[in-house]
Order: structure tokens, then C-alpha cells, then sequence
């Protein structure tokens, strides 16, 4: 590479670098090691629970008892008067709401006119230590009105006048989306093949091994600090600055992240216990610290929700989908969090692997008394995603094609639009089958395998960045800024949080590879607001894309203005200089150049200070209908996967000993960190299929069943099966030297991949998740006795729908918005 | 995380000084050995003693003695781990150091002993839970409330006998030995236990559990350990089924067959033993086969599980005639 003096926009390789030649790159694409590695396996990264601080205080919060009540009378003053207590902290004392997105600011701090769930926080009390904490919470008399308890969809739709939250769409629904794209009734005229299936995915959780701390703390000044295990450092500030506005100004809150210790989405919204710490830290004039305990940790949850969902599909014989007509009901726990983002996502990325021709989407989602649902590694997207890969294997099996086949010979175009307005990128999921059917031997095997043993494949695309942010504004959704050193050291400040998928290294890489220096030369500071621009938070996949081209416009820019003074001075037209190996130089005669610290100095010496920032914001979306703000995306990464399973037929337990994945990710910016993430997302995908539930006992008040380690199953590191990997590289044009998302797509094929090798190995259909073996038994059992072969659920509560949004397809001629708008557009 | 509540900490070195401090301290005190199973307890608040005495001081409850011939001794306070290891063991009493083997974690067995395993606390999941989670739901019969949320109508605790060891060591007929303000014992582990969620044990207020005394091995029997769980690595059994079958040549000529983890007890599957009594009973025989097949069959009946532990109950227990036949015809030579 080189620059021949102009801005870095223009450089031959794309202004995202997508097509740069390999060969010329020294630290992106190479496994280096992530930039707090050593100090991660020392033991020497400091989570929040680590912090301690000069006359800290410890906080508990008082949570409810009761599902649903309405609180009569809470009374603190035995609590008060327990010595060791400094200050217990009341709901009506921050009556201001909060919640992640601006539809839904329906959380309070602490609850004072009702609970919703079992766990909600009702008083939260500081003291000199935990012990004295957790008695004085003993010590707090609540008196509720208990009301009804909504523990399903079923019974949300029932007890329409039993309201959990008093907004909404009436009743408990909370949200209800219908859109329709195309002609359905043509699509399903035209189609040789129409089958109807019904699906239910249970809830899980994020289950990080860090449980969420804060710690939080009020300078002399009266400026708050909230140190805190959060993914998403600036709403969290957002969220502070609104409840606490009569307290302290917004300026004045600095939010620090501390590394995660695991987040998967659990640590993305403002929660209760970070704007309490802070509250009382204002109060007692002291630090205060909260960790919740893990039982806490599944009361906060936000996880994936449980999903029911109706999928009509038609299609021509060689398996193109001419019509999917897809409806879907979210339980969605207590409160809104992201649940409307989340009722998008369950209709918004079926179209971006196969074409569907006309598509018809149906989303609600429904106010339940348990734990609020929200976003989990791969928000939304995984519950539809096992529906349509489930019932696209029955497709092949009744169609008598092979399913990789039938897949292989369906997959939408790269750059292009689908039905529902996707703008697809670069698309690699022809290249990731390819690889997994041919590493496992899938043409060979499927459905010649003894008894008992099954092969199954199912694919996922997933998107790199939300298009849009959580609130609407106009700004960059990632922000960096540089610094450089006349040492030599550059310093990259940046907004985002490292929850342990290796953003920061991210960082340091591209900047790196872009000055010619070493990663762990740099030093990366993050997530911070007082010292760090914003960037949105660690979610939707957006960090690499996002904030690497944020980071790699501040490295150019940066490079633009070393390389003027040092070609000046060594004598060498601009366009000739190198930067590698530390040092700035003439390509051509390499001797001639100098360190990069002495580049800077001269630098430095004719422009004064240096510093640069750069900044990011995804492309404008097709998909302008209102609704369509869900789903768009700089690009999608692919993945295909294959699973093997041993069933044994006289139990229904099964095994899976192998499993071969393949993802599509634009450019691995470190392929290391890449197959961790596959890797990770495979282990976790494998947990959803098998085992993992949020389970409630309905009839008794709707307590959580197993809130702990020991009986919320999760396999352990012995049940992880061999896993065979591929990346495959598909540069794509909005990405950093074509980078895409690795850490969300990988885990949405393993769910539906087990599904569909088990019934290839023991002809019956698990239509649920999680497939556990008492689900597979009692489907061969009843396949034994003449029946359907079928475990699963088979309706949907019925409700009335509104009118869609009518949106016509590209193919259609259409513009991306509504039909009706359309007409009023071409009208002015 | 959970914090354990304030007690004060005994640490005797021997029997009969632990026996002393747990009679001088009565129903406030109890014993700890690997704490794997009193620990937790305590911090859920479902065991609150304010005086813990440790055993692990007691140099005259370790260790493996005796000959496969006589009857190996171990003592109470030998850890999972050196009784999974024990060669003599190894040699004679294989299915023991597997059922050893299956419990938990390596981590947890090397904490966790034979004694706290044989007293191990009954278990269910509407008890195994923190003060708060059971405050929601009103506390249950076996700890602070009046209600089985297990069954609601009835009268009786139903938490399940859930140690590894128990079912195998009560089918092949093991002793234990106790020592307690009134003296030495020495009893059939299957009279240590009773079909009570609460009360589960025969145990007297004081006593100690000293010694595991095995039978004599004189390769008349044979015994396996069979357990049914989600993940292999470290879950607590939710079937666990001991066998042990006395031959005659190929002839059965007695039988025990006891199912853990599906009652509050290691339940006999009385019927399924009386079956197979006096038959031919030959590894690979179409016929053995058979007689296995149905004999297991009756265990269905007696297994007892219930909606108190991971998994259908249902398919519980429409599993105890699968790892019953398992667990039996893994006994045939
Ligand atoms: C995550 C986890 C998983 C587990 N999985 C299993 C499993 O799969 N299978 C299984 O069987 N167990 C399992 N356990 C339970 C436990 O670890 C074992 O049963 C272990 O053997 C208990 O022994 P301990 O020495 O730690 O008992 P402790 O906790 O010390 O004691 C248990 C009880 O016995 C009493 N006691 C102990 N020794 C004596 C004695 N000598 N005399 C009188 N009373 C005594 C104590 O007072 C206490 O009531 C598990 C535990 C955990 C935490
Ligand atoms: S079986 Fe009933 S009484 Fe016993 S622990 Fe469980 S809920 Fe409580």
C-alpha cells in the first residue's frame, strides 16, 4: 500500500480497505495475540468486583417476593435503625422512568407502586458490609396486593384485564407488527409445495461467569463516577443522567466499563442495581459497591426470549421459496427493555440467506410477570432462524433432495435486496456448505446412516452493526480519536467496551497495521466517557465494523499528517513511504527513513500537536417502511454448520461428537480470535439446542425453577464436542479491510443442525428448543405407536391483527417504503 | 455470591472428641467432612448450625484397611478421591470406585468424602434454593413452612435421596459403624436410611459416622452402578440404580436391586429381584436376555420420581427399567 499525498478516503483499495492485497498486510489477518491477553491470564484485569475503594459501602437490594402485586405499604424503619446501615434508598426517591429504548421507558429504579416479577427491586439498602446489608433487607416489612400472575402468551392474551404495564397495544401485548412484502397469494399459488409448521424456542440466558458489579462513588466536586460491568457505557450514562437529574447534572456522571467478564448481551441494558449504587453513593457521600449474586444474575437476566411461531412456506420443486409467511409471539418478561428491537429481529433476517420471492410477517410480542427477555447472541434472530431451517429440511425430506443440496441450489446473490428491503453485501454461504458437506462427508452420509446415527445441516446469517442506533440521532455511532506521542506511543481512544471478544485488540491492529507498528506497542483506551468519544456499546456485532472504520479513518488521517513533513525531509515523493516494522522509509531504497517516533517528531515540529479522530456511520438503508429500521446492516456475515449425533433409541439421549462449521466473515482481521468466537459461538449454540431453559413454575406463583450454576444446565468444557472450523474470506466493501461480524451468526445453525440430525437419525422431529432427550423419547414413542413422530407445540394464541404495512419487493418495482407512500411520494 | 452465616468452628482430632463437642453443643451442632454438601446448604439457609465441628482433624476416620477376602474397612473421613484411587479398592470392589467416580467433579471429590456421601442431604428443587426463592414461594415443609410444594396434598416430604454411593452399597449388603453419646454400632447401610424426605436417616442426634465396612468379595456376586443424569461431568443423579446378583454356576441365587434418586430413598425393586431367583441367568443368552428385560419391567412400579429434580418426572421414570436391565446385565459374567 501506499498514499500518494491524498486523503486516506481515496486510497486504491477502497475507502474501508476491502481490497487491499493480503500479502502487503503485516498485523491484520495474522493471529497475534489480544492486547490483554497477559494480563487476563495472570489473573491481573481488574473486573468491577475487584475495585475497593477508602470506606466503601456495600449494597443488597430487597426484591419482591411476588410475581404481581401492587405494594400497599413498605416500611424501612427496623432497616434504619440496624446499626452498620448508612442509608436505604426508597422507589419514590427516583421517580423518574428509564429503560434501553425510548418506546419503552417503563423501569423504575425501585419499584413503589407495584412488582412485576419475582425479583424486582423494591428497596436497596447501603451498609458497612454485605452481611449487615442482607439482615437489614431481612429487616424491611413490604405489604402487596397481590394481583393475577401472566406466566405465558397464553395467558397474557387471556388476562387482557389484568394489565402488567398500563402502555402497550392493549391489554398485555406489548408490541404487534405486521408487514407484508410482495403478492402472498401468488407467491403461494405459483409454489408446488406449501407446508404449514408450528415451533416453540424456550428462553435461555446469557449465564456470563462474571455477575454484574458496579461500583460507584462521588468526588468532593459532586461529579459521580459508576464503574460497572456494562457493554453499553454510554446509555448507561443516558440512563443515569435521566433518573438522577435532580441530583446531578449529566456532564458531571462519568461512566467507566470494566472489562466483562462475559456479557453476550446480558450487560446491555442501564439495570436497576448500577443507577441504585449511584444513587446511594450521592446519598452516603461514600463509594458503593453492588454484585449481585447469581441468582440476581438470572433475575436481570434480558436473554433470549421464549418464541412460538407459525411458519406457512411454499415452494417450486427445486426448493425456492415462493411465499414464507412467518408469525411469531415473544413472551417478553416484565418489562420492554429491547423487546421491540427483539419483535423485529423475529421477522427480519429469513430473507437474507435463501430468496424468498413474497413474505409476510407477523410479530408480537407479549408483557409476562418473569424476568424481563431482551437481547442474547443473536437478538431475535435465532428463534425464526431454527423455524425456517427445521422446516426447510422437511421440505427436502418430502421434496427428496438432499438438504445441503436444496440450500446450496437457493441462496440470494451477493450485493443485492431482498424481499424485505435487506441490502445484502459480499455473501460467502455457498463457499461455507461447500466446505462443511464436503468435510463431513454430509452427501455420503445423510440418510444412510444406521439407525440411531444422524447428520443434520442448517445455515445463519447474521448482520455486522444495527443500521440504526437505539435513539434517534444524527451523530457517528463510533467514535476515535488518536494520540500521538513524540515517544512514539500511540494512544487510541475509543467509546467501546471489551466484553472479552477482543475489541480492543481490534483497535489496536488496525491502527497498527495501518502505522506499521506492533499491537501491544499501542495503548487502547476505552469505554470511558469522561476521556473516551462515544461509540454505541458491544452489541448487534457492530464493534469491529463500527469502530475499525472509526479507527482506521483516525489512522489515515494520522498518516496523512506524518507523511507530508517526513517526505519532505528524507527527500521522497510522498506516495513512496512505507510504514512497517516501527519505522517510516522509502520503499524503494528502504534505508532511507527513520523510526516512526522520529516521523512523529517531525511531524509534530511542523504541525503542532497531533491528534486525529475519526468517526462511523453505517450506509443509509433501503428499507425506508416504518418497521425497516430493524434489520438493515453495513453487511451480514454467513455460516454453515453440521452436526453429528449419536441417538440412543432405547432412551432418546443422544450425544454429538462432532461438528463442522464453516463462516463467511469478510476478512478475518485475526483469524485466532475469529475461531474463538465460532468456537464460543458453537459451545453456546450447542446449549440452546440441548439443554438450556428458563423455566418457570407457572403454578406456583412463577418462580424461577433452577436459578443456579448446578441446575440451569449449560454443557461443560467435557461435553463440548471436536469442532471443525473454516473461515472463509469474502471481503466485503463496508467493512475494514472487508472485515464482517464473527461473534453473534455462528451460533444460530446449531440449534436447528441438532434438531435435523436427530431426526435423521431416529425419524422423528423435535419441533422445540431445547431437543432434550425426553422430548426425542417421547416422540418415538408415539411414532411407535402409529402417530406422528412429532415432539412440539401446535398453536398460537389467536388475536386480531392490524392492517400491514404494505411494502412492495424490488422485483415488484418497488422504493423501500409503503405502498402508500409511494403514492404520496411520487405525487410531491 | 451467597455468604455463609456466622458459627463458631470446631476442630476436634479424633472420634471420640468430635462425639464430645456435638453432645456438649446438642441440635445447634453439626459435623462437617468436605463441606460440599453442608456449605451450600448453609449459605441457601436450609442448615443453620451456629457450631460446625470439622472432622477433617480426626486422623482415625481416614483410611482403607482389610482384605477383599475379610472385608475392606474404610474410614468416614476417606475422600472420594483416594477411595476412587485405592488399588485394593480398584481390584475389589470396581463398581464402588465407579459410583465414586461419577459423582460430581474431580474438584468436589476431592473435597467430598464416603461419610458425607452416605449422609449426604436429601434433595429437591424447591429446597435447594436461596432464602429469598424460597421466601416466594413460602417455605416448604422441609425447612421453615408446613407445605409439600412437591405434592401439596400430602402429608410427607418427598426430597430425593440423590448420593451415588448409597443405592450400590445398600443392594451389596455394606455396614456402617457409628459412635454416639450411647456407644458403638454397627448397622446395614440400608437400615440407615428411611422413606422420609425430612427425617431420611436413622442416624441418632450426635452420632458419628465412623466406618464403611464392605462384604467380603469371594466371587460368588457381582454388583454395578448404573446413574442417569444430563451432563455426565457433574450433575447430581436423577435415577441412580444399584444391582448386585449371588450366583450358583450361571444359576441366581440372590438378587438386590435398589433405584435411587426417584424417592427418599434407595427404593428395593423387590419384584424385579424375586424374578430373576433361581434362573439361568448367562451374558449374551437370548433367554437371560429376555427374563432381564422383563424382570426390570417391574421396577417401573416402585420408582417414585416426582416434578423435585432435573427432568420429566415421567420419562424418570419410564427409565428405571432401562438402567435397571443395564445395570443387571452388567452383573452377569
Ligand atoms: C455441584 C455439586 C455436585 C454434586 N454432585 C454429586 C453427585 O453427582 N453425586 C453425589 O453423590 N453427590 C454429589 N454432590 C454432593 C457432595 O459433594 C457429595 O455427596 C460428597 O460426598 C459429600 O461429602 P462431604 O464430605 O463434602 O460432606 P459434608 O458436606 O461435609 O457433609 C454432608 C452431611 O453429612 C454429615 N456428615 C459428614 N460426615 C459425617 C460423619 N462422619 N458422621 C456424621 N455426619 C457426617 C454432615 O453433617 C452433613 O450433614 C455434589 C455437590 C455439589 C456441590
Ligand atoms: S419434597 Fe416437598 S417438603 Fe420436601 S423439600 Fe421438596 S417441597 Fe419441600
Amino acid at each position: 500500500m501506499g498514499s500518494d499525498g491524498t486523503s486516506g478516503a481515496d486510497r486504491p483499495e477502497g475507502k474501508h480497505m476491502h481490497a487491499v492485497d493480503p500479502a502487503t498486510l503485516q498485523v491484520i489477518g495474522k493471529p497475534w495475540r489480544k492486547v490483554d491477553a497477559r494480563s487476563r491470564v495472570t489473573g491481573q484485569t481488574r473486573f468491577a468486583d475487584d475495585l475497593k475503594l477508602p470506606r466503601m459501602l456495600f449494597c443488597k437490594l430487597l426484591r419482591s417476593t411476588v410475581a404481581h402485586a401492587r405494594i400497599v405499604s413498605v416500611d424501612t424503619s427496623a432497616a434504619e435503625a440496624l446499626p452498620g446501615v448508612h442509608a436505604v434508598l426508597r422507589g419514590e426517591e427516583l421517580p423518574n422512568t428509564f429503560g434501553i429504548l425510548p418506546v419503552s421507558q417503563d423501569e423504575h429504579t425501585l419499584c413503589y407502586d407495584k412488582v412485576r416479577f419475582i425479583g424486582d427491586p423494591v428497596v436497596a439498602i447501603a451498609a458497612v458490609d454485605e452481611d449487615t446489608a442482607w439482615d437489614a433487607c431481612r429487616l424491611v416489612k413490604v405489604e402487596y396486593e397481590k394481583l393475577d400472575v401472566v406466566t405465558d402468551v397464553f395467558e397474557a392474551a387471556k388476562q387482557e384485564d389484568n394489565r402488567i404495564h398500563d402502555y402497550g397495544r392493549g391489554g398485555n401485548l406489548h408490541r404487534q407488527e405486521h408487514l407484508e412484502f410482495g403478492d402472498m397469494d401468488a407467491g403461494f399459488a405459483e409454489s408446488d409445495l406449501v407446508r404449514e409448521d408450528v415451533f416453540f424456542f424456550e428462553g435461555n440466558t446469557h449465564l456470563p461467569m462474571e455477575e454484574h458489579s458496579t461500583l460507584a462513588f462521588r468526588d468532593p466536586d459532586g461529579k459521580v463516577t459508576v464503574m460497572s460491568s456494562t457493554q453499553t457505557p454510554h446509555y448507561l450514562h443516558k440512563a443515569l443522567s435521566k433518573v438522577l437529574v435532580d441530583h446531578v447534572p449529566a456532564h458531571k456522571i462519568r461512566v467507566i466499563a470494566c472489562p466483562n467478564g462475559g456479557g453476550f448481551g446480558g450487560k446491555s441494558d442501564p439495570f436497576n442495581h448500577e443507577i441504585a449504587a449511584a444513587a446511594l453513593s450521592i446519598k452516603t457521600g461514600r463509594p458503593v459497591k453492588i454484585t449481585l449474586t447469581r441468582e440476581e444474575v438470572f433475575q436481570t437476566h434480558r436473554g433470549r426470549h421464549p418464541v412460538l411461531m407459525k411458519s406457512r412456506i411454499g415452494v417450486t420443486k427445486t426448493g425456492r421459496i415462493k411465499a414464507l409467511d412467518f408469525e411469531t409471539h415473544l413472551d417478553g418478561g416484565a418489562y420492554g427493555s429491547y423487546g421491540t428491537a427483539s419483535t423485529f429481529y423475529t421477522g427480519a433476517l429469513q430473507t437474507v440467506t435463501y430468496p424468498v420471492e413474497n413474505y409476510h410477517f407477523r410479530g408480537a410480542r407479549w408483557f409476562t410477570n418473569k424476568a424481563p427477555c431482551g437481547p442474547k447472541r443473536g437478538h431475535g434472530t435465532p428463534q425464526p432462524r431454527f423455524g425456517l431451517e427445521v422446516q426447510l429440511d422437511k421440505i427436502a425430506v418430502e421434496l427428496g433432495i438432499n438438504p445441503a443440496v436444496l440450500r446450496r441450489q437457493n441462496l440470494v446473490d451477493a450485493h443485492s435486496l431482498t424481499a424485505n428491503w435487506m441490502r445484502i453485501g459480499s455473501m460467502g454461504l455457498g463457499t461455507c456448505i461447500d466446505k462443511v458437506v464436503e468435510g463431513s462427508g454430509f452427501l455420503e452420509r445423510w440418510g444412510k446412516q444406521p439407525y440411531g446415527k444422524g447428520i443434520g445441516i442448517a445455515c445463519s446469517s447474521y448482520l455486522s452493526g444495527a443500521g440504526l442506533p437505539i435513539y434517534w440521532n444524527a451523530m457517528p455511532h463510533s467514535g476515535v480519536q488518536l494520540k500521538l506521542d513524540r515517544s512514539g506511543l500511540v494512544t487510541v481512544f475509543c467509546g467501546s467496551t471489551d466484553i472479552g471478544q477482543g475489541s480492543n485488540s481490534i483497535l489496536a491492529y488496525i491502527v497498527a497495521e495501518v502505522f506499521g507498528l506492533e499491537p501491544q506497542d499501542l495503548r487502547i483506551v476505552t469505554s470511558d466517557t469522561d476521556l473516551t468519544p462515544v461509540d454505541l456499546g458491544s452489541y448487534s456485532s457492530r464493534v469491529t465494523v463500527m469502530t475499525g472504520n472509526a479507527a482506521l479513518q483516525a489512522a489515515e488521517r494520522a498518516r496523512e499528517m506524518i507523511v507530508g513533513p517526513v517526505a519532505d525531509k528524507l527527500e521522497v515523493p510522498k506516495g513512496r513511504l512505507t510504514f512497517a516494522g516501527g519505522r517510516v522509509f522509502d520503499c524503494e531504497d528502504p534505508e532511507r527513513g527513520m523510526s516512526f517516533a522520529e516521523a512523529v517528531q517531525i511531524a509534530e515540529a511542523k504541525l503542532g500537536t497531533l491528534g486525529t479522530t475519526g468517526s462511523y456511520r453505517p450506509p443509509r438503508a433501503a428499507a425506508r417502511f416504518k418497521g425497516g429500521g430493524v434489520g438493515p446492516s453495513p453487511s451480514y456475515s454467513y455460516t454453515a454448520a453440521i452436526v453429528e449425533v449419536d441417538v440412543d433409541p432405547e432412551t432418546g439421549i443422544y450425544k454429538v461428537p462432532k461438528i463442522w462449521v464453516a463462516h463467511d466473515i469478510g476478512r478475518a482481521l485475526n483469524p485466532a480470535l475469529v475461531v474463538g468466537q465460532v468456537e464460543g459461538s458453537v459451545y453456546m449454540g450447542l446449549g440452546e439446542a440441548m439443554m438450556e431453559e428458563m423455566s418457570y413454575r407457572g403454578n406456583r406463583f412463577g418462580v424461577h425453577k433452577i436459578p443456579s450454576m448446578l441446575e440451569y444446565k449449560t454443557p461443560t468444557s467435557m461435553e463440548m464436542p471436536e469442532v471443525v472450523t473454516w473461515i472463509v474470506e469474502d471481503p466485503d466493501p463496508n467493512g475494514p479491510f472487508g472485515a464482517k461480524e464473527a461473534g453473534q451468526g455462528p451460533l444460530l445453525p446449531i440449534m436447528p443442525a441438532v434438531a435435523n440430525a436427530v431426526y435423521d437419525a431416529v425419524g422423528v422431529r423435535v419441533d422445540e428448543v431445547p431437543v432434550t432427550p425426553e422430548k426425542v423419547f417421547d416422540a418415538m414413542q408415539k411414532k411407535a405407536r402409529g402417530q406422528e413422530g412429532r415432539y412440539g407445540p401446535n398453536e398460537l394464541p389467536s388475536i386480531e391483527w392490524p392492517e400491514p404495512r404494505r411494502v412492495r419487493t424490488p422485483w415488484q418495482g418497488g422504493t423501500g417504503v409503503e405502498v402508500e407512500r409511494e403514492a404520496t411520494e411520487a405525487r410531491s | 455470591m451467597l455468604r455463609l452465616p456466622r458459627f463458631t468452628y470446631h476442630r476436634p482430632t479424633s472420634a471420640a472428641e468430635a462425639v464430645k463437642i456435638a453432645a456438649d453443643h446438642g441440635p445447634a451442632s453439626q459435623y462437617v467432612a468436605g463441606g460440599t454438601d453442608l456449605y451450600p446448604n448453609m449459605k441457601r439457609r436450609v442448615q443453620t448450625p451456629t457450631e460446625v465441628i470439622a472432622l477433617s482433624g480426626c486422623a482415625d476416620l481416614v483410611g482403607v484397611s482389610g482384605s477383599a477376602a475379610e472385608g475392606i474397612t474404610v474410614g468416614a473421613m476417606t475422600t472420594l478421591t483416594s477411595l476412587e484411587k485405592d488399588p485394593a479398592l480398584q481390584a475389589a470392589h470396581p463398581a464402588l470406585v465407579h459410583a465414586a467416580s461419577v459423582i460430581s467433579t474431580p474438584l468436589l471429590r476431592n473435597m467430598g468424602t464416603i461419610g458425607g456421601n452416605l449422609l449426604l442431604d436429601t434433595r429437591c428443587n424447591y429446597y435447594d434454593q436461596s432464602h429469598e426463592w424460597r421466601e416466594s414461594i413460602s417455605f416448604c415443609m422441609k425447612c421453615s413452612g408446613d407445605t409439600c410444594w412437591v405434592a401439596p396434598s400430602s402429608p410427607r416430604c418427598w426430597a430425593v435421596q440423590s448420593s451415588d454411593t448409597v443405592p450400590l452399597l445398600c443392594a451389596v449388603g455394606a455396614e456402617v459403624s457409628l459412635i454416639g453419646p450411647e456407644g458403638e454400632r454397627r448397622i446395614p447401610v440400608a437400615d440407615l436410611y428411611q422413606d422420609d424426605g425430612i427425617a431420611f436417616t436413622t442416624k441418632k442426634p450426635g452420632e458419628l459416622l465412623t466406618h464403611l465396612h464392605l462384604p467380603a468379595v469371594d466371587g460368588t456376586w457381582r454388583a454395578s452402578y448404573r446413574k442417569l443424569r444430563r451432563r455426565d461431568t457433574f450433575d447430581f443423579p436423577v435415577l441412580g440404580i444399584g444391582a448386585w446378583l449371588r450366583f450358583d454356576g450361571d444359576v441366581c441365587t440372590a438378587a438386590e436391586i435398589r433405584i435411587g434418586g426417584a424417592g427418599s430413598y434407595a427404593i428395593p425393586a423387590t419384584k424385579t429381584a424375586e424374578l430373576l431367583i433361581g434362573e439361568k441367568l448367562v451374558a449374551g443368552d437370548a433367554a437371560a436376555e429376555e427374563r432381564i428385560t422383563a424382570a426390570a419391567q417391574e421396577a417401573f412400579k416402585p420408582t417414585r420420581a416426582m416434578d423435585n429434580t432435573d427432568h420429566f418426572a415421567s420419562w424418570r421414570k419410564k427409565m428405571a427399567p432401562v438402567f435397571v436391565a443395564r445395570a443387571l446385565r452388567d452383573c452377569l459374567g
